[in-house]
């Protein structure tokens, strides 16, 4: 049996994903999730490992959770809309 | 406290009918609050202009959490400089709106000192929603409320606050304990409320009868509605009495039953409770003499919404009946719960609601991948195509 990825390696790799593609996807907890079992292999990564991994993320302010619409997953920046 | 009046002529006219106007009680936030005020003037340009002057959404929130605060801005930030920043939070009531006075006092202590003072108490969803702060007033309330025993609510692509109707606090056709099963599932799915992971909203809604006081057959994407599976508890001498005073049983109870399963001789009342469709209609009419059998649980049913992107859907029944009985942790719905957002989790569109969801792939294919066997009670009658035929009617022909 392959061992598990680590939660910070699954996380490192989300934020990479959410960066290289900022300005032209938004992603979704579950798109990261599924882009993330899709690159470690669904015998390394799961469904927890991603859910502690988003987590990580958010906690650590590397990423934050925005609303468009619906809920994405996005690096901290300055909303056009924002007033100072 | 104002620093200037708006002349409001429209937002007065709102003053003037017999109801409660919201427009008064702005007014008198704004004697103290400048953001109450300068919301008089907004609004009033707004209904002068037949145009929102608010853009919501966005990036802003507590640290941590990907819901409970709603960004607000508005287009007028100049003009406007108070309510430039206009954001809502959206905090988690308590199950079944039971406050203390005291209670009620320190979350307003706390909005008047973080936000505009206003309220809407309560939301649609049933939080307390406190209207109109600033970015960096967010982190310094959420603290202040998290001492006082509150967390913030749902937004978002998340399980939203889970609400239900006053249960057996104050009503005695409660057929489970709506408030100590929403305090449950609140702490249960803690996470999938404070971190959205799913394609849009999902709500719980938990009813402790068939009336549904939270009209959650109609709003919930998971409506919990008590029900029982026994006969209609009858005292037949209070059902005489009640017609002794007046109430005509034949013409207001019998011919409305939609079961067509009562029957009144004048004297004695008679239920055929398997034809019994479980509406409440008797027993609301007759409260003291009818009410709910002994053998209570609930019914768990999907997938209604109220219309936003499409339509607005009803629920659909998935398990016709449970018992709904501390420990809440045995309960067998949660796996089934869990394997539904799975599902909807994988399958999903963005912004596709749970029953949007069933809609599209079929309730017959939804039940099959959540591991759900068919059920008579999951429709509302039998089929009317015939060409449409199971496929283990083929395989019985077969052999």
């Amino acid at each position: 049996m392959a061992e598990k990825v680590s939660v910070s390696e699954v996380a490192d790799a989300m934020y990479k994903m959410i960066k290289d593609t900022m300005g032209i996807k938004k992603w979704k907890a579950t798109d990261l999730q599924k882009a993330s079992i899709e690159l470690f292999g669904a015998d390394r990564c799961d469904k927890q490992i991603c859910k502690d991994a988003i987590k990580e993320l958010i906690n650590s302010g590397r990423a934050v959770y925005t609303y468009f619409g619906g809920s994405y997953i996005e690096i901290p920046h300055d909303e056009g809309a924002k007033n100072i | 406290m104002a620093d200037q009046k708006y002349e409001t002529p429209l937002l007065d006219q709102l003053e003037s009918g017999e109801w409660p106007s919201f427009v008064k009680e702005i007014k008198m936030a704004a004697e103290t609050n400048q953001m109450a005020n300068s919301l008089l003037g907004l609004l009033e340009q707004s209904y002068e202009e037949r145009k929102g002057h608010w853009k919501h959404g966005g990036i802003v929130g507590v640290m941590g959490y990907g819901g409970g605060v709603i960004g607000r801005y508005t287009d007028l930030p100049e003009k406007y400089p108070d309510i430039s920043h206009f954001h809502t939070m959206r905090v988690n009531q308590p199950a079944g709106w039971f406050y203390t006075a005291e209670a009620l006092k320190q979350i307003c202590d706390v909005w008047d000192r973080y936000g505009s003072g206003l309220t809407n108490m309560h939301g649609s969803t049933g939080d307390i929603i406190l209207l109109g702060t600033r970015t960096e007033n967010l982190e310094p309330a959420f603290n202040e409320l998290t001492k006082l025993g509150f967390d913030l609510g749902g937004s978002g692509s998340a399980v939203r606050t889970p609400s239900c109707c006053c249960g057996m606090a104050r009503c005695e056709w409660a057929c489970y304990d709506t408030m100590a099963l929403t305090y449950y599932i609140t702490m249960r799915y803690q996470d999938e409320l404070h971190r959205p992971a799913f394609p849009y909203k999902m709500k719980f809604k938990m009813s402790g009868c068939p009336n549904d006081c939270v009209a959650s057959i109609a709003r919930a994407d998971i409506s919990i509605i008590g029900t029982w599976r026994d006969e209609i508890q009858i005292n037949q001498e209070e059902v005489r009495n009640y017609a002794n005073n007046g109430v005509d049983i034949y013409k207001e109870i019998v011919l409305n039953c939609p079961g067509k399963c009562i029957e009144w001789n004048g004297n004695e009342l008679k239920i055929d409770d398997s034809s019994c469709r479980h509406c409440m209609h008797c027993i609301n009419v007759m409260p003291k003499a009818l009410a709910p059998g002994k053998d209570r649980g609930a019914t768990i049913l999907v997938g209604s919404k109220a219309p936003i992107i499409e339509g607005a859907l009803l629920s659909s029944v998935l398990v016709p009946f449970i018992k709904i009985e501390e420990p809440f942790d045995d309960l067998e719905i949660w796996e089934l719960i869990d394997n539904m957002f799975d599902l909807w989790c994988e399958e999903g569109k963005n912004r596709e609601r749970i029953g949007e969801f069933i809609q599209r792939v079929g309730l017959g294919n939804f039940i099959e991948a959540v591991g759900l066997p068919p059920m008579p009670e999951m429709i509302a009658h039998p089929r009317e195509n015939p060409y449409i035929f199971y496929e283990s009617f083929f395989e019985e022909e077969e052999e």
